[in-house]
């Protein structure tokens, strides 16, 4: 029973990372007033190109270089339209999505002729789990040795990364200039404006961030998570954590609870097909997989407690009116 | 939405404007095939032949065509409400739920030309449902309908699925559907309509959903520019504030465009489900309803406008079908790219090319601009 507990926190850990890169993405474009709808495209193109790059170069690093790069310049595209061209943000981020979903199955079966799939990485090419010192002695120690040995250790370094992400995020947010700016972009743009600092510039910035995170996510769905690109891999986590986010009230903390909620949903989802529960009896895979979406509506609709957006959010800045 | 941007002529705003964010989406694409290493000009005459060369093929054109007709009304709809309805796909989704309790119900009893009216308002009920609690919710909680509607999506998916793997399944069968309608629940085909102009078919799902689909174009341009209600959606789309002012009730506006959105989405499940499957599959709508953004984009949001940008993406589909059986380096992902293209420079960068085309305007002639009223506001 305690074996098993641990399993499915250990699988929660795992899938709620991707989640998490994706949810402070966001954090950082939506606390500087740009909706982003596209998470879920730029974490697709991000997994493609790690993916791809790993393959050809041989190398986990220049993979996950790659990843953030191109991720980056989706997400300048996004603010190329709703930044510069103050084009609608809910448009740009839609088309962002289908173009990463077209492209990467293009280019995939162009390049490497596997139905869209990327080679299967090797040994090298994919970042490998760590294990701590000391996790393989304490293995055999009751309690302490399999949260020791399976929670905190033996996962990749991208792992250990997203989580390091949440202090760091808030600590960017909360504590520095550029966060406070940030945070002042998304509420009341032209207060920023008249105090002198580019709204544009800001937001760009902001944007650039999102892009790096959810390169990551992305080199983490296809270099650690799968030993590949799979088309489509996304499968709409980047509207989990878009939910997740608003779940979080856009905070860092809050986000990382949030992201390890939904993914506990989906471990205990995989974990329970089919066998049924105590007291509830069966519950339908889909009742657990819909989970995050309904709890989602639930809270935005103000049932549990209230979830206010930045007030400048999705809104264009049109200087002196 | 206000835009910061002076006026131009008509024509040059509903006609020349997005033919320039077409040209260059297609631009952008063909470097695309050209990176795959195909020629795209051959790709482009494939692609147009594949559409429209042969009556087979205008038929296909025209049955993809039918479905965007209506998901791109559904979002256009909701659009002059100032709504951004991404639930269309879900809406959609759920609507064929509702024509499948009536096909599975009636179809061994009843013709066609009774089934047909009692699916078509079952179908827009369950659609016109699905659109009703994200619009309660932004009307009277203030949550984000693009939020909502989304996380709708998800949940429609949920919900289907588990129908589809359970209750509406046949016992012993396998696939996740439900069983095929009698003849009761196939709708007349039209191909007979291209066959006049004497052209040969072999079999397309072309059905009377077409006309259908027309009819709603006129009704839903009828509604919003002709009636008193599509007066206030519209006033309610500038500007919420001048709305509240005239007397205008928020909610029911909300309400009532989320409602009559999602109807016409729950509509366009008619045309592949009674027209051309005979049955409810999972992911039937297989992401018409995103295509349906494309679409409203295009058209500008107005039904001319939306039913020719339908046949132009149901010539894509159809001639992008062509295009991957003759190119093997190119699949029918080709399409989803394109349509990305065209969301992104006929949506969201829309005004990219204008103040070019605005000084151009300017400088030829000056009072087709208005330059006189807007003086020294120019973009």
């Amino acid at each position: 029973m305690f074996n098993a507990i641990v399993q499915v926190l250990d699988s929660t850990i795992r899938l709620s990372v991707p989640l998490l890169l994706a949810c402070l993405a966001g954090l950082y474009s939506e606390r500087a007033g740009i909706f982003d709808i596209g998470l879920e495209g730029k974490m697709l193109v991000g997994a493609f190109a790690g993916a791809s790059a790993a393959a050809v170069f041989h190398s986990a690093l220049i993979g996950l270089g790659t990843a953030v790069l191109i991720s980056v310049a989706f997400a300048l595209v996004h603010g190329f339209a709703s930044i510069t061209h103050r084009g609608n943000q809910i448009v740009s981020g839609v088309a962002i999505n289908f173009i990463a979903a077209g492209s990467t199955i293009i280019l995939g079966q162009a390049w490497f002729q596997q139905g869209g799939r990327t080679p299967a990485l090797q040994p090298g090419e994919r970042f490998e789990a760590i294990t701590w010192p000391g996790a393989d002695a304490v293995r055999d120690v009751p309690v302490i040795g399999p949260i020791y040995g399976e929670l905190i250790s033996g996962h990749s370094i991208l792992v250990y990364f997203a989580f390091a992400m949440v202090p760091f995020t808030w600590w960017v947010l909360f504590r520095t200039r550029f966060g406070l700016r940030m945070r002042a972009v998304g509420e009341n743009p032209a207060a920023v404006d008249t105090a002198g600092i580019s709204v544009a510039w800001l937001r760009y910035r902001a944007l650039i961030c999102t892009g790096i995170l959810t390169g990551v996510a992305g080199a983490y769905l296809s270099m650690v998570q799968n030993g590949g690109f799979v088309k489509d891999m996304t499968a709409g986590k980047g509207y989990i954590a878009l939910a997740a986010l608003i779940f979080a009230k856009w905070k860092p903390v809050n986000a990382m609870f949030a992201c390890l909620l939904f993914g506990f949903l989906d471990a205990a989802a995989i974990r329970l097909q089919g066998s049924p529960l105590p007291i509830i009896g069966k519950v339908p895979v889909q009742f657990m997989q819909a989970l995050p979406y309904v709890l989602t509506v639930i809270l935005l609709a103000g049932f549990i407690g209230k979830a206010i957006p930045p007030r400048a959010g999705g809104v264009p800045y049109v200087k002196e009116r | 939405m206000s835009t910061p941007y002076a006026k131009l002529p008509a024509w040059a705003d509903y006609g020349l404007i997005p033919v320039i964010n077409l040209a260059v989406a297609f631009i952008v694409a063909g470097f695309v095939v050209m990176l795959v290493g195909e020629n795209p000009f051959r790709a482009a005459v494939i692609l147009v032949e594949g559409a429209f060369g042969k009556g087979t093929g205008i038929a296909f054109t025209l049955f993809y065509a039918t479905t965007f007709i209506f998901t791109g009304l559904s979002v256009a709809v909701a659009a002059h409400c100032s709504l951004f309805n991404i639930g269309t796909e879900g809406q959609a989704y759920i609507g064929g739920l509702g024509i499948a309790l009536v096909c599975l119900s009636f179809d061994s009893v009843l013709p066609w030309w009774v089934i047909f009216p009692i699916a078509i308002v079952a179908a827009a009920a369950f659609g016109a449902l699905w659109g009703l609690i994200p619009a309660y919710l932004q009307a009277k909680r203030g949550s984000h309908i693009v939020i909502t509607t989304i996380m709708f999506n998800f949940i429609a998916a949920s919900v289907m699925v588990y129908l589809l793997v359970g209750p509406l399944k046949p016992a012993g069968s396998q696939a996740p559907q439900t069983r095929n309608f009698l003849a009761g629940a196939e709708l007349p085909k039209l191909n007979w309509i291209i066959e006049l102009f004497g052209a040969k078919i072999r079999s397309a799902p072309l059905n009377i959903c077409f006309l259908l689909a027309l009819v709603m174009a006129f009704l839903v341009w009828l509604l919003i520019w002709r009636t008193r209600l599509g007066y206030e959606m519209r006033t309610y789309g500038h500007s919420p504030k001048a709305a509240r002012y005239a007397g205008i009730s928020e909610t029911r506006i909300i309400i009532t465009a989320m409602m009559i959105s999602g109807a016409l989405a729950g509509m366009m499940a008619l045309n592949p489900v009674m027209g051309d499957q005979h049955n409810v599959a999972i992911d039937f709508v297989s992401g018409a309803g995103y295509v349906g953004i494309a679409v409203a984009l295009m058209g500008r949001l107005h039904p001319v406008g939306i039913v020719l940008a339908a046949i132009l993406f149901g010539m894509l589909y159809q001639g992008g079908a062509e295009l991957a059986f003759e190119m093997p380096a190119i699949s029918r992902d080709m399409i989803v790219i394109i349509q990305g293209l065209v969301i992104l420079f006929a949506g969201a960068l829309e005004h990219m090319f204008r103040p070019y085309i605005q000084a151009l305007f300017a400088s030829v002639s000056p009072k087709s601009v208005g330059m006189q009223a807007v003086k020294g506001t120019g973009a």
